[in-house]
């Protein structure tokens, strides 16, 4: 079944990584059964009344879905369609409805007023299956990389990927696809982080999702969406990769509108997918252009072809521009980044995993797979690396404002993704890939912490039949002592993201820094010019907007956490008393994440701090994959600041970290918050930083509005009603009507007539025949 | 002989045509146009003299047909008499578009 398309024997064949199909296609496995347990009615018919089993389940009039089930025609969440939404349209809020519990609690949120008392929700009755199946083909797929990781690191030397070919995919004249995948280091640390990080997001699911009647049909997305992400970061070859970008921006679709009853949700599912089309087209011109070009689509093949056109080819820029049209899409950057804030209505595990640890960092992921493309046009890496450090900074802003838990850890998000592409694009692949993995560690525990913040606050309010929003920070504070654990491991996620030492995120985040700032001089990035501006001098730049967004991260990140965990409690005087720590099984994968963004950082210590354990593992590990091309940025020479720069360097991020930090803390009055429903509009900047800048609002007026305006004035009334279906479709009838009419008006019914035209046709018959 | 035959089938055939485009009552038509058919009738007759019977045989068709064209035709005149009380073509236009 496998053919090794190498001809010698590669040094892994006969190892572990024998299995690598068996890596994506265990979540494929996953989604199979939970699909199938999902196709079934959520729950049985109760044997005394066949078609009120829901109602008596509940004990709850619920009408919406007593009628729904009683046709039989629904499954889960459409039978809970119409409470849920006369809740929204009662509230006009779609925040109160747009994350943390599932459809289930918030149906009895509705409902309080009809059934006050109050029944355990019901869970979808082959819950218990799918949360076996759900995490358990994550486990093992964790299992199996771990197993492949180890054979990776015994065998003695592997320079080459693993490449196994499976069959012919698309066999036509010159293009020859065939599906094979590839695993190389690159690819086996995302694997790992994604099965590892994704493993812990399916147990923590395990308790946030259990109650929800979507329960099976959410693990078969979030399994699917494993596998399409296993087949983005295993393809050997761009068209199997983007494979893996499609579906996985389905399942991002499929589940940002998973409570698709809320018009809000559903349309930010609708956003995410349109503004990823935008991206994926470039990717798709991207791919033409290399196969037109260099006659190739395997990495291995564009890699040579690539080599031998040599650097500053105007193609390669363009490709590369392509290319990262492409990331800008899916990893949420200027301009496109606009999808990523609205896609939290999604249930959170689905933020942390999707939105944050895995499948946003797939730009970074393409642009390091595809070093050897970039680092021959410094002009498209600099283009990358600027658009990074703007959206950092521009991200990091609006997080200073945002009121909603999920929207700040969204915008810092974007602004951390901006970060890795700021290394990425200075070649700094290692600290890339480094900063992706330790921010999937912090960004996850932070994602999933606010989950369990959600979780006790959506069930204080359920407790007392209340209506605030359960993510709104102003309706927090004090949560710390309902939640130690939380708050602990929050903590260490924030002192992380902002970049505090020994913090996996302070490594990383220095190391981007100090890779900037290395380069600025003796690299062929700062040779090049970039639209006039000497690269030196835009490699400053970048730096300093790094150094400014790592001060605003800081500040952002000690606000949600003193607004969420510490001073005194708004959630309201009754509902205090109802707020609990999350269960165990949603604290326990936050320990280990806590446990991962605490020693994340020894993955690639730095020399300065050899004294901690053995410098630059990442560094070492990634050399085959990405060594090469970032020392052709870097002009064959390993950068090296001297001892004083690094340690200027790493005193002004930490001195930067730290005051963003006591910034926060001294101005920032937790105790002068009020409740959301008490809040007054902001005002000034403020106001312009809480609306995102009115960029939403800008887009929907320079494209959105003109297409819409365009669409329906000219394609569909003009040319569609008027044009196709008036001049073409009806006038064509219309012409057969006329003739119609004509022939009509001839057929008098006179048979006298009709004997004179044929005497006078015969005569002139005749005639004609005579005179000729 | 020919000559006389033909010009006689002639000014036969011409006062057929005449009758059918000039007259209005259905019958009159009918003759006219049975007048035409034994016009076409002698003119065969005439030719068969020439060039052998093959015209004669053409005749006894043409009657016989022309037999079964009165039956069905005065038929038809029959009806549209009973339907509208008259055999006036003028008046009977029902086919009209």
């Amino acid at each position: 079944m496998i053919l090794q398309s190498a001809s010698v024997v590669h040094p892994l064949a006969g190892s572990a990584v024998e299995w690598l199909w068996l890596l994506p296609l265990l979540p494929l496995l996953g989604f199979l059964i939970n699909g199938a347990l999902s196709l079934a009615p959520a729950y049985r018919r109760g044997p005394d009344d066949p078609g009120h089993d829901h109602t008596s389940a509940h004990g709850h009039g619920h009408v919406g879905d007593a009628t729904i089930h009683h046709t039989g025609a629904s499954t889960d969440v459409v039978a809970v369609g119409g409470p849920v939404h006369s809740s929204a349209a009662a509230h006009g809020d779609d925040h109160q409805v747009a994350g943390g519990l599932s459809d289930e609690v918030r149906s009895h949120d509705a409902h309080h007023d009809v059934a006050p008392h109050d029944a355990p929700a019901a869970p979808h009755r082959f819950a218990g299956i799918a949360s076996i199946v759900g995490p358990l083909v994550l486990v093992l797929s964790f299992l199996l990389a771990v197993a492949m990781f180890m054979a990776m690191r015994q065998a003695s030397e592997v320079r080459a990927p693993y490449i196994a070919n499976y069959f012919d995919w698309m066999v036509t004249g010159d293009l020859r696809i065939s599906a094979a995948l590839q695993l190389d280091q690159l690819s086996m640390v995302m694997v790992l982080v994604i099965t590892g990080v994704g493993a812990l997001i399916h147990i923590f699911s395990v308790g946030y999702m259990r109650t929800d009647p979507g329960y099976p049909r959410y693990f078969a997305y979030l399994n699917l969406f494993v596998f399409f992400m296993l087949v983005l970061v295993l393809g050997a070859n761009y068209p199997v990769m983007f494979v893996g970008w499609e579906g996985v921006g389905l399942c991002s679709y499929l589940l940002i509108g998973f409570w698709f009853s809320e018009k809000a949700n559903a349309d930010a599912g609708k956003k995410a997918f349109i503004v990823n089309r935008i991206g994926d087209f470039g990717f798709l011109i991207a791919m033409f252009l290399l196969f037109a070009n260099l006659g190739s689509l395997d990495f291995v093949g564009v890699a040579q072809a690539a080599a031998e056109i040599g650097p500053n080819s105007a193609l390669i820029t363009l490709i590369c521009l392509f290319f990262f049209l492409g990331c800008a899409g899916k990893s949420a950057q200027i301009p496109l980044y606009i999808w990523l804030p609205d896609a939290m209505a999604g249930p959170t595990p689905v933020s942390a995993l999707i939105h944050a640890a895995t499948m946003v960092t797939a730009g970074v992921y393409l642009i390091a797979r595809s070093a050897f493309l970039f680092s021959l046009s410094p002009i498209a890496s600099l283009t990358v690396a600027l658009v990074g450090a703007i959206t950092a900074i521009f991200a990091a802003t609006i997080g200073l404002k945002q009121w909603d838990i999920k929207k700040v850890l969204a915008y810092s998000t974007v602004s951390q993704l901006g970060y890795m592409f700021i290394a990425v694009g200075v070649g700094a692949y290692v600290a890339g890939v480094f900063h992706l993995v330790t921010h999937a560690f912090f960004k996850a525990l932070l994602f999933l912490g606010s989950g369990s913040v959600i979780y006790a606050m959506h069930a204080a309010y359920h407790a007392t039949h209340s209506h605030e929003d359960a993510q709104d920070m102003r309706n927090m504070g004090g949560l710390g002592s309902h939640m130690p654990w939380t708050r602990a491991l929050m903590w260490i996620a924030t002192l992380a993201i902002a970049g505090i030492p020994v913090f996996s995120g302070f490594f990383s985040k220095d190391e981007i820094l100090g890779s900037v700032f290395v380069r600025a001089h003796g690299s062929s990035l700062a040779e090049a010019t970039w639209l006039g501006i000497p690269g030196s001098a835009l490699l400053y730049l970048i730096y300093a907007l790094g150094v400014a967004s790592a001060l605003l991260t800081a500040i952002y990140m000690t606000r949600m956490m003193l607004y969420t965990f510490h001073g005194p409690n708004r959630t309201g005087a009754t509902e205090r008393d109802h707020l609990r720590e999350a269960p165990w099984v949603m604290t326990g994968p936050l320990l280990v994440l806590g446990a991962l963004s605490l020693l994340g950082g020894w993955l690639n210590l730095p020399a300065i701090f050899s004294f901690l354990g053995p410098v630059g593992a990442l560094d070492h590990w990634l050399e085959p994959v990405v060594g090469e091309s970032a020392m052709r940025i870097t002009l064959g020479s390993v950068p090296h600041a001297s001892h004083n720069t690094e340690l200027a360097l790493i005193g002004t991020a930490v001195a930067v970290a730290v005051l963003g930090i006591v910034i926060a803390w001294m101005r920032l009055k937790p105790a002068a918050l009020v409740p959301k429903r008490e809040s007054p509009e902001s005002e000034g900047f403020e106001r312009v930083l809480e609306h995102k800048y009115f960029v939403d609002e800008g887009y929907d007026r320079a494209i959105v509005q003109p297409t819409v305006g365009f669409s329906r004035n000219v394609l569909w009334k003009g040319f569609d009603s008027g044009l196709i279906d008036g001049l073409f479709v009806n006038g064509s009838a219309h012409v057969a009507r006329g003739f119609g009419w004509v022939g009509s008006q001839l057929q008098s019914g006179q048979v006298g007539t009709y004997a004179w035209v044929l005497v006078v046709g015969v005569l002139m018959v005749l005639g004609a025949f005579t005179l000729r | 002989m020919l000559a006389e035959s033909l010009f006689f089938s002639a000014i036969l055939f011409t006062i057929g045509v005449v009758g059918v485009l000039t007259r209005r009552n259905a019958i009159i038509i009918f003759m006219c146009v049975e007048l035409m058919l034994n016009a076409v009738n002698l003119t065969f007759v005439a030719f068969a003299r020439q060039y052998g019977l093959a015209g004669q045989v053409f005749v006894i068709f043409v009657m016989t047909v022309a037999a079964a064209e009165a039956a069905v035709g005065l038929a038809i005149i029959i009806s549209i008499f009973r339907h509208k009380q008259t055999v006036n073509l003028q008046n009977i236009n029902i086919l009209k578009g």
